[in-house]
């Protein structure tokens, strides 16, 4: 027998008169009254953001203040809803990091339209496009929730760095290993 | 100042008086509903109302921030919204009888103050207590319940002229339920009264007498009714909390089943004036309660307030007397929001089974009971 018949005990004549049951609810909500808030105040206290958190998609640079993107619109190409729209653009010959070759010219990220899936994140093979903890978005036009470059780097700052690919990769150049 | 008022015709001090006791019950009425407010966040473990800030009052330091975080500017906002808010009138009802309902609300809980005394003062040359009261009439409690049961009116008014299913509905179960907890209350306060007048003197209902016969020397002269007539307490305060319509028993209005009850088909100031009536109600209720059961304005059991004002100016004297008073009834205010936000509500049969089947027959019980304990007592 799959079931179990639980026993029905019948009720007491205090549980009948419903006072006792009555009391404890009072001093339970009594305790809850004198017990601090659970809740935040927000725009003053705000919530401690978890590790990991997908907050508004930023650009970010690496320490040396390089931009990480290298606008290979992959991140366009994965973005579901299509809120990514990359124009990209070439990094000057003289430029210190002229070996990367390719930098975004206009990157603009729609919020009307993104989702917060983190697939660019995901995707980026430079690291260079990080969902981080800002979480409240608002604006007065649809014009102003459409993240223009500028502010995609200013969200994004810099995060730190695990590989300095560029900077290995023009040193090895420079030791006459550039063929790879 | 004194001898001015008395030098003026009796009806102008009569107007006076009951100006200030409509000055006093309403600005109370709204203050309970931001208290309510208040106390369902604490119980909620929320901060509650604590935004709005009035221009200039808000920005005085120390004391602004205090009555923001209380919430006391949303008081003066919600207020005032009614007050400017459209007034809406649905093509169905029956417009005489519609906007009749709120003031057939509010008149009789406004009336009720006038036999209820909310303090005392020593009267030096008779050198007795006199009670604050604007009309010391010997019906008293007679007359709270009978001008009380009208606002069952109001309900039922409300549900009939809205001309719709839900008011309707909330209409029918007001008038069923205050009738049938209406018995079990009058029957409650019997044996105090029995108590209250002994055989001889002339009898009285006066909750004056009440107080006074709780302010008596003695174990059984000082002991405040509740002490002496648990019982009665219990059914008087739980026919208290079905007469106001308070939660566990707000059949009339229980959202949950029907919308907003009688009230659904009002708005903006009509119905702010329910509020006021029903916390009004409450007020009275609670003060009522006090002076019946909880010894009214003197301090503590066994303590009369007699010999601690009776040195002290006139105004002193009574103000303190009052400011008891009025301590014990906020805190039954209190109660009653207290007991809101932790009970759920009852099934309307089980309120009908309570009144009758059960909170009834106690109550005939108990007024057997004291009857026969007070006849063997005043009999040795
Ligand atoms: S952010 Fe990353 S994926 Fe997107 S274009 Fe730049 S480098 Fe490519
Ligand atoms: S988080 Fe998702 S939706 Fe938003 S920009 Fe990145 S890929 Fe597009």
């Amino acid at each position: 027998m799959s079931f179990k018949t639980v026993e029905r005990k019948p009720l007491t004549l205090a549980e009948r008169t419903y006072v006792p049951q009555i009391l404890n609810g009072l001093s339970h909500t009594f305790k809850k009254m004198v017990k601090p808030n659970e809740t935040l105040e927000y725009p003053e206290a705000r919530p401690p953001i978890p590790e990991g958190y997908r907050g508004v998609p930023t650009l970010v640079k690496d320490p040396n203040g390089r931009e990480k993107c290298v606008s290979c619109q992959l991140c366009e190409f994965v973005c579901p809803p299509k809120a990514i729209r990359i124009k990209p653009g070439e990094i000057s010959a003289d430029a210190d990091t002229a070996h990367v070759e390719k930098a975004p010219q206009e990157f603009d990220i729609d919020m009307l339209r993104c989702i917060y899936c983190g697939l660019c994140q995901e995707v980026c093979p430079e690291e260079a496009i990080w969902l981080q903890n800002v979480f409240s978005v608002s604006g007065y036009t649809r014009e102003e929730l459409v993240n223009d470059k500028e502010r995609l780097y200013e969200l994004g700052g810099t995060l730190p760095d695990e590989h300095f690919k560029w900077d290995k990769k023009k040193a090895a150049e420079e030791a006459g290993n550039g063929a790879h | 100042m004194i001898d001015l008022y008395l030098s003026l015709p009796i009806w102008v001090q009569a107007a006076i008086k009951g100006l200030i006791a409509i000055g006093f019950l309403i600005p109370v009425a709204g203050a309970c509903s931001l208290a309510e407010r208040k106390v369902s966040a604490w119980i909620q473990g929320r901060p509650g109302p604590n935004r709005a800030r009035a221009w200039g009052l808000g920005y005085i330091p120390i004391l602004g921030p205090i009555l923001q975080r209380l919430g006391v500017f949303h008081l003066m906002a919600d207020g005032a919204k009614f007050v400017f808010k459209e007034d809406v009138v649905p093509g169905h009802v029956n417009k005489f009888y519609y906007y009749l309902a709120p003031l057939v609300a509010l008149v009789p809980s406004l009336c009720t103050v006038v036999v209820v005394p909310f303090g005392a003062y020593f009267d030096a040359a008779s050198e007795t207590l006199k009670p604050l009261i604007l009309a010391d009439v010997d019906v008293g409690i007679l007359a709270v319940f009978a001008i009380g049961s009208l606002s069952v009116y109001a309900l039922i008014l409300a549900g009939w002229a809205s001309n719709s299913k839900y008011p309707f509905l909330g209409g029918v179960r007001a008038s069923a339920q205050l009738i049938s907890y209406e018995l079990s209350m009058t029957l409650s306060v019997i044996p105090v009264f029995l108590w209250v007048n002994a055989p001889g003197p002339e009898a009285t209902l006066s909750l004056f007498a009440v107080v006074e016969s709780q302010s008596q020397a003695g174990l059984f002269g000082g002991m405040w009714f509740v002490f002496l007539m648990p019982m009665c307490a219990f059914i008087f305060l739980v026919s208290l909390f079905a007469e106001t319509n308070r939660q566990p028993f707000d059949m009339p209005e229980s959202e949950a089943d029907l919308v907003g009850g009688f009230h659904t088909e009002y708005g903006e100031f009509k119905w702010s004036i329910f509020f006021v009536a029903e916390y009004a109600h409450m007020t009275i209720g609670s003060a009522v309660f006090v002076l019946l059961f909880l010894g009214g304005w003197n301090p503590l059991p066994w303590v009369p307030l007699e010999p601690l004002i009776a040195g002290l100016p006139v105004w002193l004297g009574g103000l303190l007397g009052a400011a008891f008073f009025l301590g014990k009834t906020f805190f039954f205010i209190f109660l009653f929001m207290w007991v809101r936000w932790t009970l759920p509500r009852f099934r309307y049969d089980q309120v009908m089974r309570l009144g009758w089947q059960k909170l009834l027959p106690l109550a005939i019980a108990n007024v057997i009971f004291y009857a026969l304990a007070i006849a063997v007592i005043e009999r040795s």
